[in-house]
């Protein structure tokens, strides 16, 4: 990992909601450009970890950091840290497509307007330039100011990403992304944050074992807010360091 | 109630038929040596019919392992388990194809008269068997002690098929008479030896299985 640039280093991470403990003493790096799958049982903080990077949790009331998230080498929870800036650069996509209930054109503009964009030739290549990254272009060309919600779940949530990238973010962070899609939709999601990864450093959860080994070349496995284990996808799913991650991944848990 | 308890089920179900292959293959292996010292051929013709019920279960347990990854997608040590499970029946088919040839140097050697008794050839035979016999319950018992004392036996069958192989090919040379049957008994020894191989093969899967690498075992880490 030594020659692989980081994109986020966590130390000494601990996250409270009042007086639950979420996350206990995170203590990892995320590499840029990779795909990193964030796996383990209901409740082990996965989505909360995942929510910190992007720092969505300072919304929940109670919530207490300690120990520091560097992205890029700067601490995020850091005094200075500029929270709209790191939002740009580390866009999120959740478990459900949620489109704004506007139409598909508004839906990726949205986010760059927000930032200050105004050049209606600009937006228009955003529009195409997002639309046809996440191979959607030449399915809706012709409909871009129809409402985003008249699309198929599949297609909302790839214009979701779509909205994701409009900022030029720098990682994209996924929640669940597929586990309201059918299994075509899912392939072609998964097919996507594989071609993603070439521009983007992506963090997934997901409960889907096997997609996390289709799609990710790395995996960590938390469990009570630990992370027990985090290696090589290929190393993690055929043979885990960690007794606990073994009983996991075979379904032996518990 | 066990986690997973199909799978669990499916696995046990595959192992009592690998252990049911094994039986047939030991069996054919101690009565393939039987029949050539016997000069017995309705035993050899035993041997060769019934290779083809060891072919069947070697087909009928990589089917049942092929659905086991299919259905039960297993990781980790239950993935390395049923991947080892299908490349150590093939090595038991292979052991029954030499079983086979071996019946049928017996049916050859029908009319030969022996000049020479034969003492090295079944020791030889019941160490290869014994060696296939406990490197599938090595396997099984994922007990890897057991899998290296195994692989270490095979040495001993080398050395032991060396000395045939050179004391044949001495009479071969020195005796006119016995030179046909020599060079049949080198050739059994020569089975004999491969089948002692396909054991510490099956002995490297049982390291597999457990330790997720692959090691030849005389390295003696």
């Amino acid at each position: 990992m030594a020659d692989k640039e980081k994109a986020f280093e966590i130390r000494g991470m601990n996250l409270s909601y009042g007086t639950f403990q979420a996350l206990k003493n995170i203590d990892i790096d995320l590499y840029k450009n990779d795909i990193t799958a964030l796996i383990g049982p209901s409740g082990c903080g996965k989505s909360t970890f995942l929510r910190s990077l992007n720092r969505m949790n300072d919304l929940v009331e109670g919530c207490r950091i300690e120990g520091e998230i560097l992205f890029d080498g700067k601490d995020i929870y850091g005094k200075e840290y500029d929270i709209i800036a790191l939002r740009k650069k580390v866009g999120m996509v959740f478990q459900k497509p949620n489109p704004f209930p506007k139409s598909i054109y508004e839906n990726i503009v949205y986010g760059p307007k927000l930032h200050g964009q105004k050049k209606k030739e600009v937006l228009d290549e955003i529009v195409e330039r997002t639309l046809t990254e996440v191979g959607l272009w030449e399915e809706i060309k012709d409909r871009l100011n129809k409402s985003a919600l008249g699309l198929s779940g599949g297609q909302q949530q790839r214009l979701c990403i779509a909205r994701c990238l409009a900022v030029e973010p720098e990682v994209i962070l996924m929640d669940e992304p597929t586990s309201a899609l059918d299994p075509v939709a899912t392939t072609k999601i998964e097919n996507l944050v594989q071609e993603l990864a070439a521009k983007y450093t992506i963090v997934t959860v997901t409960h889907n074992m096997q997609q996390a080994g289709r799609i990710s070349n790395r995996t960590a496995f938390f469990l009570s807010g630990e992370v027990l284990e985090i290696d090589d996808t290929r190393k993690l799913f055929t043979n885990p360091s960690n007794p606990k991650t073994e009983e996991y991944i075979t379904g032996r848990f518990g | 109630m066990a986690a997973r308890p199909k799978l669990e089920r499916e696995l046990v179900e595959i192992n009592d038929k690998v252990t049911a292959m094994t039986r047939r293959v030991e069996d054919a292996i101690v009565n393939s040596i039987k029949a050539i010292k016997n000069q017995d051929t309705s035993l050899a013709r035993a041997i060769i019919d019934g290779d083809e019920a060891i072919d069947d279960m070697e087909d009928e347990i990589t089917e049942m392992c092929y659905l086991f990854l299919a259905t039960q997608q297993p990781l980790a040590s239950d993935l390395r388990y049923s991947i080892s499970i299908m490349k150590m029946v093939t090595d038991l088919e292979r052991i029954g194809d030499h079983c086979e040839d071996l019946a049928k140097y017996a049916i050859r050697m029908e009319h030969e008269e022996y000049t020479q008794e034969l003492i090295d050839l079944p020791r030889m035979a019941d160490m290869a068997a014994g060696m296939v016999k406990n490197a599938i319950q090595a396997f099984l018992k994922q007990d890897l002690k057991l899998a290296r004392k195994v692989w270490k036996m095979d040495e001993e069958v080398d050395e032991l098929f060396r000395n045939i192989y050179d004391e044949q090919l001495d009479i071969a040379v020195s005796d006119s008479v016995n030179t046909r049957l020599s060079i049949m008994f080198a050739f059994v020894a020569a089975h004999l030896e491969r089948i002692a191989d396909y054991a510490t093969n099956i002995c490297e899967e049982t390291v597999f299985s457990l330790e997720g690498r692959w090691e030849m075992l005389c390295s003696g880490h």
